[in-house]
């Protein structure tokens, strides 16, 4: 069974170029990479994409097919309309090549920048011994196929060329992750260096990124969100700064708070409320987490609702937001410095009162 | 000529082609040894096909079960390729696998675990005990994640140390090479192109490794991704190295070949095991016509009994559908030729009547899910469309175990993983080619690294070569009168898929290579439209004559061995010879053609050939070898009594 469908692919290089279209053949089983393949065989054939596994493993055939990213290998034909248009453009976060294909060196670099594993110093090769159940929290990172889908989607860098210097993306958040949760890393800092030198405090967990992660990877559930919640607790949590300011000890780890490269990122709108103890993620099971994870005898306030559309999900784009930047890290209701009265501090003897 | 005369030129110690798990691996080990090393990968840095490695890596660690050790895992090793293989690079393999594998932890990476926290192992079919490191079935992801990672932190130490990251060790991604530059028989350079722009570039080193991968891109059904057109191989032959083995091809009897999103995809053997049957255009259940006599007492004769078979094995025999795998295809392609074939050139493999739909998805449930999310083919509804799909390469660049050094004429060459031959004899074991690729570019790597080490000056390129490898580059799109490339490949996938095949017979053979002599003829005239910047066509039109001599190895040396072992089933030949097992064909290029010649395999040690039975032996050895056999060991045996 085949019928001629509509295609609107994007063709040009970095000078400029715009969406051609293209009635091609397409049979039934057929994925948008198939009609890619079968245009560059017939109409097209200096058209450029890239590809490689075919088969969803290897993450090269990234692009945005009707406005969304995703794998062309992994988006079937059948879940398209009989007479939809299937338009196709190229990753908008990275500068076009030609074609589909862009340049990704972006993340390249960012990959560069995050220090590597660190092996224990006193462990000889085949002498590593991990439980199965400690392996498998970096396990799941480490399924990661680098399609870049999650950094192209993610709105901090998206529209916005001035944050890219300042943030790695996803992708390097659950590689930080990643090495945070391995069993043997030797190094300790993983989660103080996401947040001053990758830019995890950027990233408002939109779970954009989770969205549309092929892989199935909880980006933001299990890699943001704990990493997040740690370094909150140590910097901002009230109980720890209290503490600093009235016994004076700089004891508590001192990261550097890159306000200034922040910028466009945290617009800090006032709109009262609570603290969050997921770091703002307004998710009541991250609420859970992090309140079974560490037990502050805190009595959590009510979470304020997410921004959500009707379809019960963050906008996916800024274009569709109502704000003109990424909200704050923290939730849009909490304002710096915590006032008094919501502060959760917890006293020590609270727990013999009740 | 317009705009082509700038080309980029690098001078490194060691250049790597290839940046899977062998060209890594390759390239850490140059570094290491202090070397300054250049990856060049055809895709993006971590892409390569090595990712689609499920199942793991064999080594005898003995995490599992004690008693493995490499002996064990040599014997299976040997086995499998049915003792054609080159026994030193077997007996390496087998001993320094382990090393390889722990090395990767200290480099990060995350196996699945036993329950003392060892590396677990799992079962794999041709392997004694339980072998593979995995992790889950991205076993291959995780190795490339690992390197890659690994070379990222060499070039951290780099960038502290230097100042650039990419001061003693850089990648050059999406960069393809087209010609190795010779002075006189050493190893100068290479030369190729970034596919971004299309602009040349010119590497000036002394040594340089091949780690490209194999030649399923030649094929209509292959598990294989673009990049495999034989590159490596066709470099080598051109640079006057020698091929082995290229006779040997895997293939798996039942891939999908339909439709087009999942072609190539393996359909695991369990789908028959669990009541998938085999049918015909005709509706036929065809096996039983196929139940070759030796197995004639083993195998059902009527549905009824084969039916009954899936719930009470003891008092039934089995469905033909389950006789061994070249049986199997054999079956598939007779039907296919008898014009019983389904629309796509298979034949219809069906669970769907034959099972609930419930059970299908208990009982096979990666398969279900595989081909619903790539395919939208829900296996419970409808008949599969199956057929045999190439998989993997034994066959390559003949090497010197020890160094991988390439044989032939040429030196400064070496060769690692799938693109070199001999490892894996006629036949490779799963799981043998993660752990092959990472023993052997390790020492691939170090050898070049000391080669280039032990040079008294450096080997210069001739200005004249890389103007002709400029002018050859440029030809198709030069040219508006060739044809398409696209058209090409089909055309040549055609040739190789129907002639030269999974099942092969002497008349196809020879009409394949008068059909590849006429496609020479058409790629050498072939003609690519557009311009130079990110252009697939152009750059299947320069990959064609790869493919095409590569080719041209597979179908003289399955023409010429008369026999059927392996990864090599010739209908007419249909037995082993021992006669035949001391033979390798080696395969070079003599001007423009492929010139083979027979060459007698290395004898194995005595302590090696030791490990074995006599009775396993027998089936393999000619009367002579076992007759030496024999009296080695008896001299043991006496050697045993003083």
């Amino acid at each position: 069974m085949s019928a001629k469908r509509q295609f609107r692919i994007w063709r040009g290089d970095e000078t400029g170029g715009d969406l051609q279209d293209y009635m091609v053949e397409v049979n039934e089983g057929e994925v948008v990479l198939d009609v890619i393949h079968r245009l560059q065989a017939t109409d097209a054939p200096d058209l450029a994409c890239r590809w490689n596994c075919k088969a969803g493993k290897c993450g090269s055939c990234s692009m945005e097919i009707n406005g969304k990213p995703r794998l062309g290998c992994m988006t079937r034909m059948s879940t398209f309309g009989d007479d939809e248009t299937v338009t196709v453009t190229p990753l908008r976060t990275f500068p076009v090549i030609r074609d589909l294909v862009t340049d990704v060196s972006f993340n390249y670099e960012k990959a560069r920048e995050t220090p590597a594993f660190a092996p224990p110093a006193d462990v000889a090769p085949g002498d590593y011994r991990m439980q199965q159940v400690d392996v498998e929290r970096s396990q799941e990172f480490r399924k990661c196929i680098e399609c870049f889908l999650c950094q192209t989607v993610c709105h901090v860098i998206r529209d916005h060329e001035e944050n890219k210097q300042a943030f790695s993306g996803p992708r390097y958040f659950i590689r930080a992750a990643e090495l945070d949760m391995h069993p043997l890393d030797a190094r300790t800092d993983r989660k103080e260096y996401a947040q001053a030198e990758q830019g995890l405090g950027f990233c408002n967990i939109t779970k954009c990124c989770t969205e549309v992660c092929p892989e199935h990877i909880k980006i933001t559930d299990n890699g943001i969100i704990p990493m997040k919640e740690r370094v909150v607790d140590r910097r901002y949590d009230p109980l720890v700064w209290l503490g600093s300011k009235i016994f004076r000890r700089g004891e508590t780890p001192q990261t550097s708070v890159t306000t200034a490269r922040q910028g466009s990122a945290t617009p800090g709108s006032a709109r009262g409320g609570v603290h969050s103890h997921a770091g703002g993620s307004h998710d009541s099971r991250a609420e859970a987490q992090a309140q079974s994870g560490v037990n502050w005898h805190r009595e959590v306030p009510h979470p304020t609702a997410p921004a959500v559309d009707d379809r019960g999900k963050l906008p996916l784009t800024e274009l569709t937001f109502d704000r003109a930047a990424a909200p704050s890290p923290f939730g849009d209701d909490v304002t710096f410095p915590l006032p008094p009265e919501h502060l959760n501090f917890a006293h020590p003897e609270q727990d013999n009162k009740h | 000529m317009t705009t082509t005369t700038r080309i980029e030129r690098h001078h490194y110690d060691v250049v790597v082609i290839g940046a899977g798990g062998a060209g890594l691996r390759a390239a850490i080990e140059a570094r290491l040894a202090g070397k300054k090393t250049a990856i060049i990968s055809k895709s993006l840095f971590g892409k390569a096909h090595t990712v689609m490695a499920e199942g793991g890596a064999a080594a005898a660690m003995g995490n599992v079960n004690s008693r493995d050790n490499w002996q064990v895992h040599f014997r299976d090793t040997m086995r499998g390729g049915k003792f054609l293989n080159n026994f030193r690079m077997a007996e390496l393999h087998a001993k320094e696998s382990p090393q390889r594998i722990w090395e990767l932890e200290t480099y990060g990476a995350l196996f699945d675990r036993t329950k003392d926290g060892k590396i677990s192992q799992r079962n794999f079919g041709g392997h004694e005990y339980p072998r593979l490191a995995h992790v889950g079935d991205r076993t291959g992801l995780e190795l490339i994640r690992t390197l890659q990672q690994k070379i990222v932190s060499l070039q951290q130490e780099d960038q502290r140390e230097f100042g650039s990251y990419d001061a003693r060790i850089r990648v050059f991604s999406e960069t393809t090479i087209t010609e190795l530059l010779l002075d006189g028989d050493r190893v100068a350079g290479a030369f190729g192109y970034y596919r971004e722009s299309g602009e040349f570039i010119l590497f000036e080193a002394p040594a340089v490794v091949l780690a490209t991968g194999g030649v399923g891109r030649s094929y209509k059904v292959t598990s294989n991704s673009w990049e495999y057109t034989g590159d490596g191989h066709a470099l080598a032959l051109r640079a006057g190295a020698t091929l082995i083995n290229m006779e040997f091809l895997q293939f798996h009897p039942t891939g999908m070949v339909w439709p087009p999103s999942v072609k190539g995809i393996l359909v695991t053997e369990s789908v028959r095991g669990d009541g998938g049957v085999l049918k015909n255009s005709d509706g036929k259940r065809f096996m039983f016509d196929y139940v070759p006599d030796v197995f004639r007492k083993q195998y059902a004769e009527t549905e009824e009994e084969a039916d009954r078979w899936y719930t009470d094995p003891d008092n039934n025999r089995r469905p033909p559908e389950l006789l061994p795998r070249d049986e199997v295809a054999r079956a598939i392609n007779s039907e296919v030729k008898a014009g019983r074939g389904s629309p796509a050139g298979g034949v219809f493999l069906d669970i769907a009547s034959r099972r609930s739909a419930d059970e299908i998805r208990r009982r096979l449930p990666s398969m279900y899910h595989q081909f619903k999310e790539l395919a939208d083919v829900d296996i419970t509804a409808e008949p599969m469309e199956v057929g045999p799909t190439c998989h993997y390469v034994m066959g390559g660049v003949e090497v010197d175990p020890d160094s991988g050094a390439a044989f032939g004429h040429v030196r400064g060459l070496f060769a690692a993983g799938e693109v070199s031959g001999g490892m894996h004899g006629s036949n490779r074991l799963g799981g043998n080619s993660l752990s092959d690729l990472l023993v052997f570019a390790k020492r691939a790597g170090g050898h070049a690294a000391s080669y280039a080490d032990g040079l008294a000056a450096r080997p210069k390129v001739a200005v004249h070569e890389v103007e002709a490898a400029v002018e050859t580059a440029l030809a198709p799109l030069q040219r508006d009168t060739g044809e398409n490339p696209y058209t090409l490949q089909q055309d040549l996938q055609a040739v190789m898929g129907d002639l030269v095949g999974i099942i092969r017979r002497e008349g196809e053979l020879a009409d394949a290579l008068v059909r590849l002599a006429e496609l020479r003829e058409r790629v050498a005239k072939v003609s690519a439209a557009g311009g130079r910047r990110y252009n697939p066509g152009w750059h299947l039109a320069l990959d064609l004559r790869n493919m095409l001599v590569v080719s041209e190895c597979t179908a003289k040396a399955a023409l010429e061995r008369q026999e059927s072992r392996g990864g090599h089933t010739r209908e007419d030949y249909p037995a082993m010879e021992p006669k035949w097992r001391q033979v390798n064909l080696v395969c070079a290029l003599d001007g423009d053609t492929v010139q083979l010649t027979r060459k007698p395999l290395p004898k194995m040690r005595p302590e090696l050939i030791g490990l074995f039975d006599r009775a396993e032996l027998a089936k393999y050895l000619t009367d002579e070898e076992l007759a030496d056999f024999d009296a080695l060991v008896a001299d043991a045996g006496e050697a045993d009594n003083r």
